[in-house]
């Protein structure tokens, strides 16, 4: 049977060839194969181990000179060598945050409107298109902002939001002084932006994943389409909302391109959200082919970890999430 | 009367929030049109014959883009000839092996996180595993970031679609006696070969805009170079310099740069999401 069906192969066994040898050699071929695709699996959790010993590695100059230290401490100074990331960590955090507040609910509405409101004909256009942006590169969003859209904040919105918020005690603190354009704030907006697009496509995944039956069940009770997203839908598919808005979280957190260009790349913390900022993708991005001295690389690498152990939590909790939601659903 | 009340009290909170999830869809696709618009009105102004055929120009002269589209294109290439075989040798693991293994289960799962984590982070990685031990910035450790990128997207896809294959097909196949590495790549393979082309093209896609980690692997180069032992220049690298910098020559040129990535990338998924389509309605 083997040789008939190698035959068609163009493996075509020889006819007086050893019919037990040819046996042998499939079943040899058969454990190699399986040998290597088990290999290249496993070269996956290697690319990972891989990127955790590197940078720890990379990071232990800067660890042992500086220690716990590192981590809260403000100053940044190539020249005398004194490092400190609380600076990079507060910008990272601060813009996620504001994308984060910005994105999260309007994904939200853009999946209530695909889910309940759309007509059925728009639905695939609309979403493809909100996917699009998903696919556009860092980079593209990183001079789009840099040019256009900074600019334009630096004109309208923010002299404005300086006025409005002025003599309100916190606010006032918030959206204090020159309307620089590039800074944290700017930076917050465009990475709402950019992670808009993750959160509707999953959000809108598991609504649509919600029983028709319970949908329909509320509105025969006459609940109106508000009432049946609050209380109905939302509630349902609530871990797999949270799974996708850690999805977004995670992406914020990590970016760099469209950060880099727009946060003004300043080593301090402000109170002002206006004022220019840096994050730790930005910091290594901008700094780490400049850097001069072991202490200097080491600790921008240093920061390269923190930025991976922080986003590798937010994603596995994400991860986590959404693996419940489909033992939920799939079963 | 208390009835009416409420009932024209919850009517008006419907409107009021069905009003508001259509803003927010005008509001996310407001962003997908503007920024189309100024690439295209800033970018097609530069485009032009001499942006394909000159190098990177010093600034306050004319040039082109030759050189970058170039190396992009160079390390693009090796970086799928490198990812893709072990994105997919994985993925056939997954989907056709160990199915219901620990190993998959673990391997997906660190896959997932792979597949959003920081790009610039592989940058580093690149940077301390070849920089770093070689001494100098080149053109395969910038081709072995992006394979690194390559990997979880193609992973990813490979198992997806080679699931969808329905067993049936697998068991006629061992029916005749193939043996199961050759059901593998003569059957399976091959009725998934759609999507193991699409996951191909994602990842392109996903990498032909990767900036962060080119940036200390690949380096820049402001001339035409084959030697990918040496720093090559790449499109997204050039882009950045030159946007950055105070020359309007080169800010064009970033323009222009910017424009054929995106649309290159488009293309790229909308080819993909065709595959994909034609796939399911078969």
């Amino acid at each position: 049977m083997v040789d008939v069906a190698l035959q068609g192969n163009g493996v075509s066994a020889v006819a007086n060839l050893d019919r037990a040898k040819v046996l042998q050699r499939l079943r040899l071929n058969d454990a190699v194969f399986r040998h290597i695709t088990r290999a290249a699996a496993l070269l996956v959790l290697i690319i990972l181990g891989g990127i955790i010993f590197s940078l720890v590695w990379g990071s232990v100059p800067a660890l042992r000179a500086f220690g716990v230290s590192f981590l809260y401490e403000e100053v940044w100074n190539p020249v005398t060598e004194k490092f400190g990331a609380i600076a990079p960590i507060y910008g990272t955090i601060v813009t996620s945050l504001i994308a984060m507040l910005i994105a999260v609910p309007v994904g939200l509405f853009i999946a209530l409107f695909l889910t309940e409101l759309c007509p059925m004909w728009l639905r695939r256009p609309i979403g493809i298109a909100i996917e699009l942006l998903a696919g556009i590169p860092s980079i593209i969003y990183g001079i789009w902002g840099l040019f256009v859209f900074a600019p334009f904040l630096q004109q309208y919105v923010q002299p404005f939001l300086i006025d409005l918020f002025g003599n309100i005690p916190i606010l006032s603190t918030l959206f204090a002084g020159p309307p620089y354009g590039i800074g944290v704030f700017t930076a917050g907006l465009i990475l709402a932006i950019m992670v808009l697009p993750f959160i509707t496509s999953i959000s809108r995944d598991v609504f649509e994943a919600v029983p028709p039956v319970l949908k329909e069940a509320a509105y025969g009770l006459g609940c109106t389409t508000w009432e049946v997203a609050r209380y109905v839908v939302l509630p349902y598919t609530r871990v797999g909302v949270i799974g996708g808005v850690m999805l977004g979280l995670g992406r914020a957190l990590g970016e760099t391109m469209a950060v880099t260009f727009v946060i003004g790349n300043a080593h301090r913390i402000s109170g002002s959200l206006l004022a220019p900022g840096t994050t730790i993708s930005a910091t290594i991005a901008n700094e780490f082919t400049e850097a001069v001295g072991d202490l200097y690389t080491s600790a921008l690498i240093a920061l390269g970890l923190i930025l991976f152990v922080i986003t590798f939590i937010v994603l596995a909790i994400a991860r986590l999430l959404l693996l419940r939601l489909n033992a939920r659903v799939g079963g | 009367m208390m009835d009416a009340a409420l009932q024209a009290k919850r009517r008006r909170r419907n409107a009021i929030t069905m009003a508001l999830a259509y803003v927010a869809t005008g509001f996310g696709l407001t962003w997908l049109v503007v920024i189309l618009a100024v690439l295209l009105w800033e970018g097609f102004s530069g485009l032009s014959l001499s942006v394909f055929t000159e190098m990177t120009p010093p600034p306050g002269s004319s040039g082109g883009l030759l050189n970058p589209i170039a190396g992009s294109l160079v390390m693009t290439v090796i970086a799928v000839l490198i990812g893709t075989p072990l994105g997919i040798l994985a993925g056939t693991y997954m989907a056709e092996y160990g199915r219901y293994d620990k190993l998959t289960t673990v391997v997906r799962f660190i896959n997932d996180i792979l597949l959003s984590a920081p790009s610039i982070v592989v940058g580093l990685f690149i940077y301390e595993v070849m920089v770093a031990q070689m001494g100098h910035f080149s053109g395969w450790a910038g081709a072995v970031s992006l394979a690194v990128i390559v990997v979880p997207v193609v992973v990813r896809t490979t198992e997806d679609m080679l699931t969808l294959v329905p067993d049936t097909l697998r068991e006629a196949g061992a029916s005749i006696g193939l043996p199961r590495s050759l059901m593998i790549q003569k059957v399976a393979y091959r009725a998934a070969r759609a999507g193991l082309v699409t996951g191909v093209l994602l990842a392109v896609a996903r990498i032909s805009g990767e900036t962060a980690p080119l940036l200390f692997t690949a380096l820049n180069n402001q001339f035409w170079s084959t030697n990918l032992n040496a720093p090559v220049a790449s499109l997204p690298v050039v882009i950045f310099q030159f946007a950055l910098s105070p020359y309007h020559d080169w800010q064009k040129l970033a323009w222009t740069g910017a424009l054929i990535i995106t649309m290159a990338v488009l293309a790229l998924s909308i080819i993909a999401r065709i595959l994909t389509a034609q796939r399911r309605s078969s």
